[in-house]
């Protein structure tokens, strides 16, 4: 591992014994008598109708799956732009051709209404 | 400096840091009661110590004391990792950030950063698109349909507002040449024209870039005015609705940590990081930076705090149409705009 | 950038990677199968920062293990897990399956032992410290038709995705 890498390891090593020690410690002082009301998934003291873990919109999932195309896209910025005083006009215009080909996507699918929560 | 050595050192940073940070998270939360106290006209917290200054620690024994409910077909193994995914990813970025110069103590030169790293920025990224797990899988963990619907709100919030928050960086990203958090300080050192300080924001279009960043940061700490996942009103508390005791305390913990975070990334990006006037001693001088940077921090934080107590919630509709078809293009114009600007000058 | 503790990162990466990968196929629950996927792509991230490519290590973190897997979890829990939990996990195939196994080992281990002349071991062409800065001159110099091509690519890959959620709306 490069040297530099090291510490992060380092820290989440040490976060990963420091976290949970609250959680066990409480374990030790906090008081446990839990009853059945108690226990009750919260739905306003109304009692619970249904599976928790029913079946929802498919909106969720375009949501994500646009999310990953335009993470991509920003993904490809980043070299483009950390190296962009070397590429200069060229590869401005490079990056706008890349740009342009996907904001033509982005148009259509405003325009089908796929962005449209309601 | 050897490899020994090194490692020693960025183990004493790293307990320091963890120290600082998680005061830092406490006195935030006593900040942010006392603010909003006085914006709503009552006085926050004052019993506990001078001012409520002891109530971050009554309120962590009062964690401590309290009975943790764990509900019955909860899936229990995720049930309890949510809440550690969520602080530890929280936590995380801090060891890549730098809150000075270098400095030298007892004859070792060392930055003031666990440590530097050439991709600082996109381990912060990435750290915060982990986060989202925490969120999703405490909500669909809990088996109550407000905690699943609060935890889809939250993920698909953040992954929506983390490509602007992406592309706003795109910017910063040109000037800098860099993705080492100490680089992109250091090419914001000087000033135009010999009055204005060179800070990023000041440069040409990025200060549209820095409130795209800022509001799509509000947005993916779930702060209010994008605070849809624990709408209380309507999903009360969300995807901690089931949570408790020391578990709902980690949820708070991340959710004000990632705050101190957005804030040490805004003033490392935007404003200049630790540059500031330096004047006075040798010592003033090395301790000057660290000032600079956290009085920028505290002024982010502040910010993050009144906007809580003025703005009010979006809805959920308004929401998505504010990322997608507000701040994307906006984001994307703005980074065309930067590129042809420079590509222009150079 | 010295290499630290080299023998001890490999070893525990490459086994967290190996076992994230096997907890994928055999857990039942697919909320568990996505989590362990993720901490074997993480795993994979440390790997490439061992062979100095911070860059990718970066994006394989945000890309894979921080945007696709958000998506498979989205539609893991779109779909009915009560009833796929009592579904069968393993179908008859698994003949067939061992034949297809075997050859790809096969095919794995014949490029390991004669594709060490093709695939010299050597240092990493580019710097650690320059990493980002090289992939960029790369990507926008000697490739730039593949990268314009990527941009069609992802065009189509959100037509799908539109056309193929729509009609459900």
């Amino acid at each position: 591992m490069p040297q530099n890498y090291v510490p992060i390891f380092l820290f989440m090593a040490v976060i990963a014994v420091m976290i949970p020690l609250p959680l066990l410690l409480a374990k030790l002082v906090r008081p446990d008598n839990p009853s059945k009301s108690k226990l009750m998934p919260y739905e306003c003291g109304i009692d619970p109708v249904d599976s928790a873990r029913g079946r929802y919109t498919v909106r969720y999932y375009i949501v994500a799956i646009l999310f990953v195309v335009f993470d991509v896209e920003t993904i490809f910025l980043f070299p483009w732009a950390v190296k962009f005083k070397a590429l200069g006009m060229f590869g401005f215009i490079e990056m706008l051709v890349f740009l342009g080909i996907l904001i033509v996507g982005f148009i259509w699918i405003w325009g089908k209404g796929a962005l449209e929560w309601v | 400096m050897n490899v020994g050595t090194f490692i020693l050192v960025s183990a004493i940073k790293t307990v320091i840091a963890l120290l600082v940070l998680l005061t830092a998270v406490a006195y935030t939360v006593w900040l942010e009661r006392k603010v909003v106290g006085h914006i709503q006209n009552r006085w926050g917290p004052t019993r506990v110590g001078p001012f409520g200054l002891l109530q971050p620690l009554a309120d962590g024994v009062k964690f401590m004391f309290k009975e943790d409910l764990v509900p019955p077909h909860v899936y229990k193994p995720l049930y309890i990792a949510a809440p550690i995914i969520a602080v530890v990813c929280a936590l995380t970025s801090i060891s890549v950030i730098p809150i000075g110069n270098w400095v030298t103590v007892g004859g070792l030169r060392t930055p003031l950063q666990i440590t530097d790293l050439n991709i600082g920025l996109l381990i912060i990224l990435g750290i915060t698109s982990m986060g989202v797990y925490g969120v999703a899988l405490a909500g669909w963990s809990s088996n109550s349909k407000y905690s699943l619907l609060g935890g889809l709100r939250a993920s698909a919030q953040m992954v929506s507002y983390e490509i602007s928050l992406g592309l706003s960086l795109i910017g910063v990203l040109i000037l800098a040449g860099s993705f080492s958090l100490r680089e992109i300080v250091d090419a914001q050192a000087g000033s135009f024209w010999g009055f204005i300080p060179k800070w990023n924001i000041f440069y040409g279009g990025q200060i549209v870039a820095f409130f795209i960043y800022l509001t799509s940061a509000y947005a993916e700490t779930n702060r209010i005015p994008f605070d849809l996942p624990e709408a209380e009103t309507e999903l009360v508390a969300g995807y901690h609705t089931e949570y408790s005791a020391m578990k709902f305390a980690m949820f708070f913990m991340a959710e004000y940590a990632n705050m101190i975070t957005v804030s040490c990334v805004a003033t490392l990006l935007f404003l200049g990081g630790w540059h500031g006037p330096l004047f006075g001693a040798a010592v003033l001088q090395e301790i000057l930076p660290v000032f600079w940077f956290l009085l920028k921090v505290f002024v982010f934080l502040f910010i993050y705090i009144w906007v809580r107590g003025t703005l009010p919630r979006f809805r959920y509709d308004q929401l998505m149409a504010f990322g997608w078809k507000f701040l994307l293009p906006l984001a994307i114009a703005n980074l065309v705009l930067t590129g042809l600007i420079v590509a222009l000058r150079s | 950038m010295q290499p630290v503790a080299t023998t001890f990162f490999f070893y525990f990466l490459a086994a967290l990677t190996l076992a994230g990968g096997v907890l994928v196929i055999t857990r039942k629950n697919p909320v568990h199968s996505a989590l362990a996927l993720i901490i074997a792509l993480l795993a994979q991230a440390g790997l490439y920062l061992m062979l100095y490519a911070p860059f990718v290590a970066g994006v394989q973190i945000i890309l894979y293990a921080g945007g696709i897997m958000v998506l498979f979890l989205f539609v893991i829990m779109l779909v009915n897990l009560e009833r796929s939990q009592r579904e069968e996990q393993f179908n008859k195939q698994w003949l067939l399956g061992i034949i297809a196994a075997t050859a790809l080992g096969a095919l794995f281990i014949t490029i390991f032992v004669r594709g060490r002349a093709i695939f010299p071991v050597h240092i990493a062409a580019v710097a650690e410290e320059s990493n980002t800065q090289e992939i960029g001159l790369m990507l926008y110099g000697n490739y730039m038709f593949t990268f314009e091509i990527a941009s069609l690519l992802l065009l189509v890959a959100i037509i799908g995705a539109v056309v193929m959620a729509k009609k459900r709306i």
